[in-house]
C-alpha cells in the first residue's frame, strides 16, 4: 500500500484545524504558527502529487479507494488527472499564502491580518480547506458533494464575522444562500443520474469512473445536464448567477477574498466540468450554445463592470467574473484547445486574483479606504507590492511571457474554432481589461501620495513579502515555461475528449 | 408461554421498569439537596440497559410475542436503543434544571413515557399499540406542566393535554372501525384482511384520516401542529427537546409500521395525501420559523419542518424510504436534542430565551458557541454533520420513488431554513453583548451537561461522518417491513 498522499492533503487541515480549536483563546501566536506549519505540510504535499504526476500514463493517480456506505455503493474514493492536479496545487499555494497574509500585525497605524480570535478564523478557514481539496481529489460523486458543501458553510461564518462591516451580513448570507441553492439544485441532478445509471447498469454506484460508463440516454442528458451544470457553475460565477460574488468578495478578508476567488470559484468551475460535462457529454453537446451564451456575456460585461467601478476590491471581484467567464467560454468550446485553456486559466487567474487581492487588502488596512480616486502614490510606500500589482496586471491583461496570455490564447482559439463571432465579441474584453489595469496601476500606485496619508503609512511586513513572491512566480514560470503545466492539463483534456466520443 | 425470545423482546421494558422502580424506592432516602443525583442513576442505568439490551436483546428474524402484542424486530429494537439514548441524554439535562430535576418524580415520569415509547415502537396490536401511545403521553403531560408556579408551564401541560386527549380519541375512533372492518386488530393480518376487499377505498381512506389525526399530533405535522410551540416554550426546556425528538420519532416508528405493514394495498392514495402533508409541513414549518424571535419557538417550527422532510421517506413507500426515515429520525433525534440542551444551558445561567440574548455567546463560551454551531449547520444539512446525509438519504428516496415535485420543495425548504439557522448563528458569532465585556459574562456548565452536551456534539458529527454502520442499522430495521 502506497502512501495515502491525497487524504493525508485533504485531511491536514480539518486536522490541523481541531487542533487550533483546541488551543486556550488567548495563544493566538500558537494558533497562527499552527496554522502555518499545516499549511506548509499541505503545499510540500500538493507539489509532492505534483510533480510525481506521471504524465506519460496519465488518466487517475494516486487512487485510494476505500468502502464507505457499500449499500449505497459511496465510497472514499480519490484520485488526481491533469485537471485537478494543478488545482490541488494552486488550493495548497493560495492556503500558503492567506495564512501568511492573515498572521496579525500589531503596528499601531496597520489593522492587517486577522486580530480578532484567530483561533476560530484558523479554524473555519481550514475546515473550507479541506472540502477543497476534497472536492478536487474526488472520484465519488457523494463525497463530492459532501466536501463541496464543507467549503460553502465556513464561507458564511468567514464573511460575517471577520468581513467589512458594512456589507458583511448581507453579502454573507446572499453568497450562502447562492451557493446552497446552486448545490441542492445539482444534488437532485445527482440522484437522479444515481439511480439511472443503477438502472442501465446494474450496478447502483456514486463512483464516477463508473457513471462515466452508464450510458445515459440522449433526454436525460439534455433534461439534466443544465440544472447540474449550472447549479454547479454558480460558484464559478457563472452570468447571470454570478451576482453573489463581487459583494461576497468585497466583504470578505483579505485571505478569504483570496481563498474565496483564487480556489472556490474553481470550485465550482471544476465540479460543472466533472459532473456536467464529463458525466453528461450529450447534454453538453446539446447545451454548450446556451453555456456558451452565458459565458460570453460573463466575459465581457464583467470587465466593463470592473472598468466603471470605483472600488478597488470591487474592480478585482467584477475582474474574476470576467476572467472566470473565460474558463467557462472554454469549457463551452468542448474542443481541445478551449478545454486547455480553461484548465491552465483555471490555475492562473487563481494566482493572479489572489495576489491582486492580497495586495488591495495590504493597501485597505494601511489606507483605510478602497476608493481609487483617493489612493495615489502607493509604489513610494510599498514598493514590493507595487511590482507584484504590476505582474498580476500583466497577468491579467494576457500578455506574452505570463501565465494569462498561456491560458487566454488556447481559449480563444478554441472559440474561435467553435463560433469565430463569440471570439471576436469575448476579445473586447482584453481591451477592456487592459484599461482599467493599467488606469488604476497609474492611479493607485504612482503619482503623488495624497496629503493625508504623509508620514503613517507603513511598507508591508516580510511575511506579506513572501506571500507576493510565491505568487508571482508561479505566474513568471508559466509564463516561461508552459512545459511546466501545459503537457499535465493536456494529459486531463485528453480523457475529456474521449468522454465527449472525439480522440 | 414464556419463552427466551419472548423475555428478550421485551427485555429493554423490564430493564426501564426495574429502573423506575429503584428511582422510586432511592429518591426518599436521599436528603432533598442530593435529589438531583436520581439523574445519574437515570441516565446510567438507562445507558446500561441500552448495553444490556444490545448485548442480550438483539432480535433475530422477526417474530411476535406475547400472544400477537408485540413484534420483536430491528425497527421496534433500532427506535428503542434510540429512546433509551435521548432518554438518558434529558435526563442528565434535567439535572440542573432546579424546579424538575431536584424531584425524583421527573424522573420517574420520564422513565414511564420511554416505557410507553419503547411499546408504541414494537406494538404488533392495535389495542397494545393504543396503551403503549397512553403510556406515553400521559407522563408526558404531566412534565410538560411540571413547573406548578410558572403560567406558561401549566398553560402547555394542559394545552398538550387537551389536544393530546382529543386526537387520541379519534385515533381510537379509527382504531375501532378498522377492528369493525375486519374482525381483528392485529396490524399483521390487517393487511390480508383488507386486502380480501371487505373496505372500499373511500372508507379505507376515511379510516386511515382518523388514524392519521392521531399520529399527526405525535409527530407534529401541519394541520395537527398547533399545540408544538406553545408546549415546546412553556415546557421545561429538557421536556421540551424530549417531545420534540424521542416522542416524535415514536409517532414517526408507529406511522411506519402502520403504513408499510397494514396499508400498502391502498399505497397510492395515501401517499399522495401523505405528499401534500409533507410539503404542507415543511412550508409552513420553516415559513413561521422565519419571523420567530424566541428560540424555542425557533426550534419548534424547524422541528415540524423536519417531520415533514421525514415523511418523504414515508411516502417514498420503499425499503430506501423506510431506512432513510430511520436515518434521518436518529440524525435528528441527537441534533435536536443538542440544540435543546444549549438553549438549557444558556437559560440556566441567563433566565433568557430570546435570540437576541445569545449575541456575544461565542465570546462568552467558544465551545457552547462551536456546539451551537454543530447543531444548527446539521439541521440545516450541512456536513460534516448528520443532518446533510439523513437529508440526502431522504431526498434519494423521494427520487427514487417519482417524487421529483416533493424533493424540490424539500430543496427549496432547506434553503430557507439555511437562511434561519445562519441567522440565528449570526447572534452567537457576530453580534455582541450591548454595553458588557463578554469576557466578565461566562457561561460555565455543570458536569451533567457538559458530558451530555459532549456526547451530543460527537454524535452528530460522527453520524454525519462514518455513517455506515448507522445506515447499515437503519436499513436492517426497513427491512423488516417488508
Amino acid at each position: 500500500m502506497n502512501f495515502p498522499v491525497l487524504s493525508v492533503i485533504t485531511f491536514t487541515p480539518i486536522i490541523a484545524g481541531v487542533v487550533i480549536l483546541l488551543l486556550p483563546a488567548q495563544r493566538k501566536n500558537e494558533a497562527r504558527a499552527v496554522a502555518l506549519a499545516a499549511a506548509t505540510f499541505a503545499l510540500i504535499l500538493s507539489f509532492w502529487v505534483y510533480f510525481h504526476y506521471d504524465q506519460a500514463t496519465a488518466g487517475y493517480q494516486f487512487v485510494e479507494k476505500y468502502s464507505w456506505l457499500p449499500a449505497l455503493g459511496i465510497s472514499l474514493h480519490f484520485g488526481v488527472d491533469g485537471i485537478s492536479a494543478p488545482l490541488v496545487l494552486l488550493t495548497g499555494v493560495v492556503m500558503f499564502t492567506g495564512v501568511l497574509i492573515s498572521w496579525g500585525d500589531d503596528h499601531p497605524h496597520v489593522m492587517a491580518g486577522i486580530q480578532d480570535r484567530p483561533r476560530e478564523f484558523f479554524a473555519f478557514l481550514f475546515i473550507l480547506a479541506s472540502g477543497v481539496f476534497g472536492v478536487f481529489v474526488s472520484l465519488d460523486l457523494f463525497m463530492l458533494f459532501f466536501f463541496y458543501e464543507i467549503a460553502v458553510f465556513p464561507m458564511y461564518l468567514l464573511i460575517a464575522i471577520w468581513g467589512w462591516i458594512v456589507t458583511r451580513e448581507y453579502a454573507a448570507m446572499k453568497l450562502t444562500l447562492y451557493l446552497f441553492l446552486g448545490s441542492v439544485v445539482s444534488l437532485v441532478g445527482v440522484i437522479a443520474m444515481y439511480w439511472v445509471a443503477g438502472q442501465n447498469t446494474g450496478v447502483y454506484t456514486f463512483d464516477m469512473l463508473e457513471m462515466e460508463k452508464a450510458g445515459f440516454s440522449q433526454v436525460f442528458q439534455n433534461i439534466w445536464f443544465l440544472p447540474v451544470f449550472l447549479g454547479f457553475a454558480v460558484l464559478g460565477g457563472i452570468w447571470p448567477f454570478h451576482n453573489w460574488s463581487p459583494d461576497g468578495h468585497v466583504a470578505a478578508p483579505t485571505a478569504v477574498s483570496m481563498f474565496h476567488a483564487g480556489v472556490l470559484m474553481k470550485l465550482g468551475a471544476f465540479a460543472a466540468l466533472r459532473v456536467g460535462i464529463m458525466l453528461l457529454p450529450e447534454g453538453a453537446k446539446t447545451w454548450s450554445w446556451l453555456i456558451m451564451l452565458f459565458a460570453g456575456v460573463a466575459v465581457v460585461y464583467g470587465a466593463y463592470i470592473a472598468f466603471v467601478q470605483a472600488d478597488f476590491k470591487y474592480m478585482v471581484g467584477f475582474s474574476s467574473v470576467s476572467h472566470m467567464g473565460l474558463v467557462m467560454l472554454g469549457f463551452s468550446t468542448l474542443n481541445r484547445e478551449g478545454l486547455l485553456g480553461s484548465g491552465l486559466q483555471m490555475f492562473s487567474h487563481g494566482v493572479m486574483t489572489a495576489l491582486f487581492f492580497a495586495v488591495v487588502g495590504m493597501i485597505y488596512d494601511r489606507a483605510h479606504t478602497r476608493q481609487i480616486p483617493e489612493l495615489g502614490g502607493m509604489s513610494k510606500i510599498m514598493p514590493f507590492a507595487t511590482g507584484g500589482f504590476i505582474v498580476g496586471g500583466l497577468v491579467s491583461m494576457g500578455m506574452p511571457l505570463f501565465s494569462g496570455f498561456i491560458a487566454e490564447f488556447p481559449i480563444f482559439m478554441g472559440v474561435w474554432g467553435r463560433q469565430w463571432l463569440v471570439a471576436v465579441i469575448a476579445s473586447i474584453s482584453i481591451v477592456i481589461t487592459a484599461a482599467y489595469i493599467m488606469r488604476n496601476i497609474r492611479q493607485v500606485f504612482f503619482g503623488e501620495v495624497p496629503e493625508k496619508f504623509e508620514g503613517h503609512l507603513t511598507d508591508i511586513t516580510v511575511l506579506d513579502k513572501v506571500a507576493i513572491t510565491t505568487l508571482c512566480l508561479f505566474m513568471i514560470i508559466i509564463g516561461l515555461f508552459p512545459s511546466f503545466m501545459v503537457p499535465m492539463v493536456q494529459t486531463g483534456v485528453q480523457n475529456i475528449l474521449r468522454l465527449l466520443g472525439g480522440a | 408461554m414464556f419463552t427466551p425470545t419472548t423475555f428478550a423482546s421485551i427485555l429493554p421494558e423490564i430493564l426501564i421498569l426495574i429502573l423506575g422502580m429503584l428511582v422510586l424506592i432511592v429518591e426518599p432516602f436521599w436528603k432533598e439537596e442530593q435529589r438531583r443525583n436520581v439523574g445519574w442513576l437515570t441516565a446510567g442505568g438507562l445507558l446500561i440497559s441500552m448495553v444490556i439490551s444490545l448485548l442480550f436483546g438483539q432480535p433475530g428474524a422477526p417474530t411476535t410475542t406475547l400472544g400477537g402484542m408485540v413484534r420483536f424486530d430491528w425497527l421496534g429494537f433500532f427506535f428503542k436503543i434510540l429512546f433509551m439514548f435521548a432518554g438518558a441524554a434529558t435526563a442528565l439535562l434535567l439535572m440542573d434544571n432546579e424546579k424538575v430535576g431536584g424531584r425524583g418524580e421527573g424522573y420517574l415520569l420520564l422513565l414511564a413515557s420511554i416505557l410507553g415509547m419503547n411499546l408504541m415502537a414494537s406494538s404488533a396490536d392495535l389495542v397494545m399499540l393504543y396503551l403503549a401511545i397512553e403510556t406515553t403521553s400521559i407522563p408526558l403531560y404531566v412534565l410538560s406542566g411540571f413547573m406548578l408556579a410558572d403560567a406558561k408551564s401549566t398553560e402547555a401541560g394542559f394545552k398538550y393535554l387537551l389536544f393530546g386527549a382529543l386526537t387520541s380519541t379519534i385515533m381510537l375512533y379509527g382504531f375501532s372501525l378498522l377492528f369493525g372492518f375486519t374482525g381483528t386488530t392485529d396490524i399483521y393480518r390487517l393487511a390480508e384482511l383488507l386486502q380480501s376487499g371487505s373496505l372500499s377505498l373511500t372508507a379505507a381512506f376515511g379510516v386511515l384520516a382518523l388514524i392519521l389525526v392521531g399520529i399527526g399530533f405525535k409527530v407534529s405535522i401541519v394541520p395537527f401542529h398547533f399545540w408544538a410551540p406553545d408546549v415546546y416554550e412553556g415546557a421545561p426546556t429538557p421536556v421540551a427537546g424530549f417531545l420534540s425528538t424521542a416522542s416524535k420519532a415514536a409517532g414517526f416508528a408507529v406511522l411506519v409500521r402502520l403504513f408499510f405493514v397494514a396499508f400498502p394495498n391502498f399505497a397510492p392514495s395515501w401517499t399522495l395525501a401523505l405528499a401534500i402533508l409533507s410539503a404542507v409541513t415543511m412550508t409552513v414549518g420553516n415559513l413561521l420559523a422565519l419571523p420567530q424571535t424566541n428560540i424555542k419557538r425557533l426550534i419548534a417550527f424547524s422541528s415540524i419542518s423536519h417531520a415533514g422532510y421525514a415523511m418523504i421517506g414515508v411516502v417514498a413507500l420503499t425499503q430506501l424510504g423506510a431506512a432513510s426515515v430511520v436515518f434521518y429520525l436518529a440524525a435528528y433525534i441527537l441534533t435536536n436534542l443538542l440544540a435543546f440542551g444549549i438553549v438549557m444551558a444558556f437559560s440556566r445561567i441567563t433566565g433568557l430565551e430570546d435570540l437576541k440574548d445569545y449575541a456575544g455567546m461565542s465570546r462568552r463560551s467558544p465551545w457552547l458557541g462551536l456546539m451551537m454551531l454543530a447543531a444548527f449547520l446539521s439541521l440545516a444539512g450541512m456536513p460534516p454533520f448528520g443532518g446533510f446525509v439523513a437529508k440526502v438519504v431522504v431526498f434519494a428516496a423521494g427520487i427514487q420513488a417519482g417524487y421529483v415535485w416533493l424533493v424540490i420543495i424539500g430543496i427549496l425548504n432547506s434553503v430557507i431554513g439555511v437562511y434561519y439557522y445562519l441567522n440565528a448563528m449570526k447572534y452567537v458569532y457576530l453580534y455582541r453583548m450591548p454595553e458588557q465585556d463578554e469576557e466578565s459574562h461566562p457561561l460555565p456548565l455543570t458536569r451533567p451537561y457538559v458530558i451530555a452536551l459532549a456526547v451530543l456534539a460527537i454524535g452528530v458529527i460522527l453520524i454525519g461522518t462514518v455513517f455506515a454502520p448507522w445506515f447499515g442499522w437503519s436499513n436492517a430495521a426497513a427491512l423488516n417491513l417488508f
